[in-house]
Order: structure tokens, then C-alpha cells, then sequence
């Protein structure tokens, strides 16, 4: 049994969420490798060799790998991921993008999002938006998974893995990338932030959300968002929490003027401490509150930045 | 071109559903059903693009219940042309459904495929990837942009960091996000309208695909609950309890 981490990466940065697919992989086996794929891409594969408890890296570096696109990297480990009994991904969306893809080209189900492994066989995942968690066994050859980072906790950084090259090169010509318009951010990433602030339709408009970034500021948080805020044009579309958009657990969620929807609690329910901040006592968000406060947004978040 | 959209009924998306008492699976009778909220958003697309001369036919096709039928209908009502039922009792996996409309596409030749990012009942998004890899064709994922252009189709999609755009060789495979379009309501005679537009029903079999689930369900439950919560009554008081109670900042 061996196991065959996808790196999660933009050519220059191992993104923290691969620590936690190692820590999900190790919870299965021992014997686990990596692979890095990309262009340029070896200061990656020297962060992913110091990943702890890491047996070997597996570097493919190409153009056409470059940008991820799933045709290339999927033909890319249909030749490279032939011997491992589990292969592993963030539940990003590189790892949604890509690991269908290897799965049915593998004729195996594939098993998403998992939050506990039970055997290695065998996992638990939520389904209808995390109002039910399934135990799931497979009886699959391979099996590909992705994985709830949040439900993992990141392996440390003392190891000194072994860096393989493979040469291999494989551009299907399906597809081709065009562009990329990346948001700039000095904040914490919103998947590993410790505390998070959120924003809702309440803040009434994009300018608005300014009062947010500056208590995010003082408090070394990641800003993020409802559906409604995003759909509105408040925020870009990479700020979504929720069942649809991103997966958070911090240790403090602050939600100001959100609502509480189901599709928006199943991207945050599981953070440690939650703060809803509304002035509609009935608003569902108090529900799953530890700590509610029932007022104007515009005047509670000022202050609260002021008490920090 | 021949667009296809793949539609799937799942429980209204207002339903909080609950696990059933001997936690083999959740218990949906009585929920209100409906086309799941992504599938919405492809069929839009889907019109969209032959309203804009791109299209020239509008196919959808379900995999599932008899009762799937009236899913169809609705996208019938909303614009489409024609629909496929492949009528089947069992629970079927996106592997399933992939192999499905993998037959489905080699018997109609569309130029497109449009299928939902992900359904909101098993919250999978596997199926167009998924049906990408079987038909050997190129994907764009969670679209916010789909523009077709000859040969190919320029595809923005919602990444983790922002957004990407890619370009694929027709015929290709894409999946909606939520920010692609916003999708129209059926009228009354469009309604009436659909009930006559044709729908056809095949299976599995007679497709000649294996659908038998490859994942055993060993039990389904309730989340951990969070315990209740406090109102506090002042933004000092909340710092308070952050500070004293919680330990968080
Ligand atoms: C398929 C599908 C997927 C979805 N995925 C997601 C998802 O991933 N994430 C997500 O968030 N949603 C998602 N949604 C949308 C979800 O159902 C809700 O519509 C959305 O979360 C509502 O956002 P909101 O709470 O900001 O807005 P609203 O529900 O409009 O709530 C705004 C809140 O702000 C409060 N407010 C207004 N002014 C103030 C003020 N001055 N001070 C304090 N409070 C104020 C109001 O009392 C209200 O409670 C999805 C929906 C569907 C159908």
C-alpha cells in the first residue's frame, strides 16, 4: 500500500493545504510520495521534500503542466501513479478539477471531501451541505480522494525526502491556458486563517467591506464572504464560504450581516468559536452563534476594532 | 451546434433534511424536489446560447427516477427542446451517470455539454470531469463565462485564487458555477407548451452501462451539534468573553 499525494502549488509556493492532505494520507499508511507538477517549479519540491514523514517527491516539470490544466496532469499520472493504492488532493479546486478526471480514466469511483479516515478502505464525508456525514466504504483497486483540509491538522516540516525527476511531457491539446486573474492579498489564506471575518449582503456594498479588512487587519485574519456579498459584486468570487464556495474552520468566525443560511453554515460550522454580529434577533446565524450580538454592523465593527 | 445539459432531481435546496432513525440515509419523503440549483444554471446557458443563434438544439437528459420525468419537463418549459429520461431505480454514482452520458453523447453528437459543478444532495463534483476523461474531451470547470467562438470555447472559471480562463477544442465539456447566469422563470404557456415537446426514456441497460454502485454506504448520521450560544449585549462584553472565555484573540 502506497500513497500518492497531489501538491497543491503555483510554481514559486507549496500552498499550506498539502500539509494537511499528507497528515490525511498518513492516517491511511505510511509509505507516501508527492507530486509536484508544474513548470519551474523545483523550490516546490524542496518545500514538499520537508514535508514530515515524506518518502519521495515526484517532480514533473513541463509547460504543459504549468497552469495544472486536468487533461495534461490527469494523462500525466495515469503514468506516474500506476503503483500507489490511494491517490490524494486537497479538495481545492485543483484537486475538484483534476481527480474526476483520474478516477473514471482509472474506470474507479471517486470518494470527495473526506473528513475522517476510519480504515483505508473506509471514510467519513459530508453530504446534503453537512446536515448528514456518511461512512463510506470502497472496494476500488485505487482509490482516489480528496480531502477536507480543515478536517486534517498540517504535518510539520522536519523531513528530507528524496526529489525524483520524472521527463515526462504529455500536452493532449485540449485545452490551452488563456488567463489568470489572481487576487493579491497580504491577508492569511482564508482556508488556513486562525480567525476569520466575514461579510454578508448586510454590508450593503463593496466600499463598505473596508470596515472589515481593517478589524481583519488588526487581528491578523482572512476576510471572507456570503454568497449574496459575492453575487452582488461586494467581493470576488475566491471570498465565498460555504457549501459551494470555500471550506473554513478557524479558531474565531466572526459573520457580520449574513444570514445564516444552510449553504453558507456548511462552509463554517465546524470553526472553533463563531460571532454573528445582526440586527435581526431572528436571524438563523444566532443558531449556531457561540457568542451573538444583536446590532448594526456599522457601528459594532468600528468599535470592535477598537477593542481589539 | 447541439447543446446537451444534463439535469438532476435532488431535494429543494430551503429543505434541511435529517438522517434517518436507523441511519441508513436521510429521509426525503414529503421533502419538496426540484432541478438542483447548478443543473438550473446549465439549462439557462444552454438557451442562452441558442438564442444567440450559437445553438440550434437545446437536448436534456436525466439519469433517475421515473419521477426525473417531471425535471425534464421543467427544462423543457424553460426552453429546451427535447428529453432523455434513462429511467433507473438505483442510486447511481457519478461514475454511473458519466458512463450514462457518455452513451448518450456518442449517440448525439452535441457540440457542448453543460452539466452542474455539483449536485447539492451527495456534493460530489465528479460527473462532468468525469464524462470529460470518458469522451476524451477538454474541461472547464465551475464556469462564471462561457464564450463559443469556432473551433473552441474560451471558459472562465471561479479558482481558489480568483479566477482562470482556458480555451478548449469543441466539443467540450462544462460546468456552471454559481456566478455564470441567473436563471429565468418557466411561463404558464411555455409550461403547457412543454408538455407537448418530445421526451424519450432508455436505461441503463438498454444502453448497455453498469450503474451498480462501486461505494457501500456503511451509515449516514447527524453532525455533531453545536452546543447553544449566548447574546451578549455590548461589543465589550464580547471582547470579554473572547478574551476570557474563548482564549481566541
Ligand atoms: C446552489 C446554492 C449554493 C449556494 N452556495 C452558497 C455558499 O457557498 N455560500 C453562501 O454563503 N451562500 C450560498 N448560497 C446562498 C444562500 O442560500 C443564501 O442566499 C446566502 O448565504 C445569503 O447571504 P447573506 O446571509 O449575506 O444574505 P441575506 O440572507 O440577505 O442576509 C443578510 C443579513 O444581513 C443582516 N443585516 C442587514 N443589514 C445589517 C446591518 N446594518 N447590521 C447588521 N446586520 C445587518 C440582515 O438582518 C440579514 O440577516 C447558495 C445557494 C444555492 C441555491
Amino acid at each position: 500500500m502506497s500513497i500518492l499525494v497531489i501538491a497543491e502549488h503555483n510554481n514559486v509556493e507549496l500552498k499550506d493545504a498539502t500539509r494537511n492532505v499528507v497528515a490525511a494520507a498518513q492516517a491511511i499508511g505510511a509509505e507516501v510520495d508527492v507530486l509536484v507538477a508544474g513548470f519551474s517549479c523545483s523550490d516546490v519540491a524542496e518545500a514538499a521534500a520537508k514535508l514530515t514523514g515524506v518518502r519521495n517527491i515526484i517532480l514533473a516539470e513541463s509547460k504543459a503542466y504549468e497552469h495544472q490544466l486536468a487533461e495534461n496532469i490527469s494523462a500525466l499520472l495515469l503514468e506516474v501513479a500506476k503503483d500507489y493504492s490511494h491517490i490524494l488532493a486537497a479538495s481545492s479546486t485543483m484537486g475538484k478539477n483534476l481527480l474526476p478526471r483520474v478516477a473514471a480514466a482509472l474506470d474507479v469511483a471517486q470518494i470527495s471531501d473526506i473528513i475522517s479516515v476510519e480504515s483505508p478502505d473506509t471514510f467519513k464525508r459530508p453530504i446534503y451541505a453537512g446536515n448528514a456525514i456518511a461512512t463510506v466504504q470502497s472496494a476500488e483497486p485505487v482509490n482516489v480522494i480528496t480531502v477536507r483540509t480543515t478536517a486534517f491538522d498540517a504535518v510539520s516540516t522536519t523531513g528530507a525526502a528524496q526529489i525524483i525527476k520524472v521527463f515526462n511531457d504529455i500536452d493532449c491539446g485540449l485545452s490551452a491556458f488563456v488567463s489568470d486573474q489572481l487576487v493579491e492579498s497580504e491577508r492569511p489564506e482564508l482556508g488556513s486563517a486562525n480567525i476569520v471575518v466575514s461579510g454578508g449582503r448586510g454590508m450593503g456594498s463593496g466600499e463598505n467591506f473596508s470596515i472589515l479588512e481593517s478589524l481583519a487587519d488588526k487581528m491578523g485574519a482572512a476576510v471572507g464572504a456570503s454568497r449574496a456579498a459575492v453575487d452582488s459584486g461586494f467581493v470576488p468570487n475566491d471570498m465565498q464560504v460555504g457549501q459551494t464556495g470555500k471550506i473554513v474552520a478557524p479558531d474565531l468566525y466572526i459573520a457580520a450581516g449574513i444570514s445564516g443560511a444552510i449553504q453558507h453554515l456548511a462552509g463554517m460550522k465546524d470553526s472553533k468559536y463563531i460571532v454573528a454580529i445582526n440586527n435581526d434577533p431572528e436571524a438563523p446565524i444566532f443558531q449556531v452563534a457561540d457568542f451573538g450580538l444583536v446590532a448594526d454592523l456599522f457601528e459594532a465593527i468600528p468599535e470592535l476594532e477598537a477593542a481589539v | 451546434m447541439k447543446v446537451l445539459v444534463s439535469v438532476k432531481r435532488v431535494v429543494d435546496y430551503n429543505v434541511k433534511v435529517r438522517v434517518n432513525a436507523d441511519n441508513s440515509g436521510v429521509d426525503l419523503s414529503n421533502a419538496k424536489m426540484s432541478m438542483n440549483p447548478f443543473c438550473e444554471i446549465a439549462v439557462e446557458e444552454a438557451i442562452r446560447l441558442k438564442e444567440k443563434g450559437i445553438a440550434n438544439e437545446v437536448v436534456v437528459v436525466s439519469v433517475g427516477p421515473k419521477a426525473a420525468q417531471d425535471t425534464l419537463r421543467t427544462a423543457l418549459a424553460l426552453g429546451a427542446d427535447r428529453g432523455i429520461l434513462v429511467e433507473t431505480e438505483e442510486q447511481v454514482e457519478s461514475l454511473g451517470v458519466a458512463k450514462v452520458l457518455q452513451k448518450v453523447v456518442q449517440e448525439e453528437q452535441p457540440g457542448l455539454v453543460i452539466l452542474g459543478k455539483q449536485a447539492i444532495d451527495s456534493d460530489n463534483n465528479q460527473t462532468g470531469q468525469m464524462l470529460a476523461a470518458l469522451t476524451g474531451m477538454g474541461q472547464g470547470t465551475f464556469a462564471s463565462e462561457v464564450l463559443v467562438d469556432g473551433e473552441s470555447v474560451a471558459v472562465t472559471r471561479e479558482i481558489d485564487g480568483g479566477l482562470q480562463t482556458v480555451s478548449l477544442k469543441l466539443p467540450a465539456i462544462v460546468t456552471t458555477d454559481l456566478r455564470l447566469n441567473e436563471p429565468r422563470y418557466a411561463s404558464l404557456p411555455n409550461i403547457m407548451k412543454a408538455k407537448k415537446k418530445p421526451l424519450e426514456t432508455k436505461t441503463p441497460e438498454s444502453l448497455g452501462v453498469d450503474v451498480k454502485p462501486r461505494v457501500k454506504v456503511l451509515k449516514v448520521e447527524a453532525p455533531e451539534a453545536r452546543k447553544a450560544g449566548v447574546q451578549v449585549n455590548s461589543v465589550a462584553e464580547l471582547v470579554g468573553k473572547l478574551k476570557a472565555e474563548a482564549g481566541v484573540i
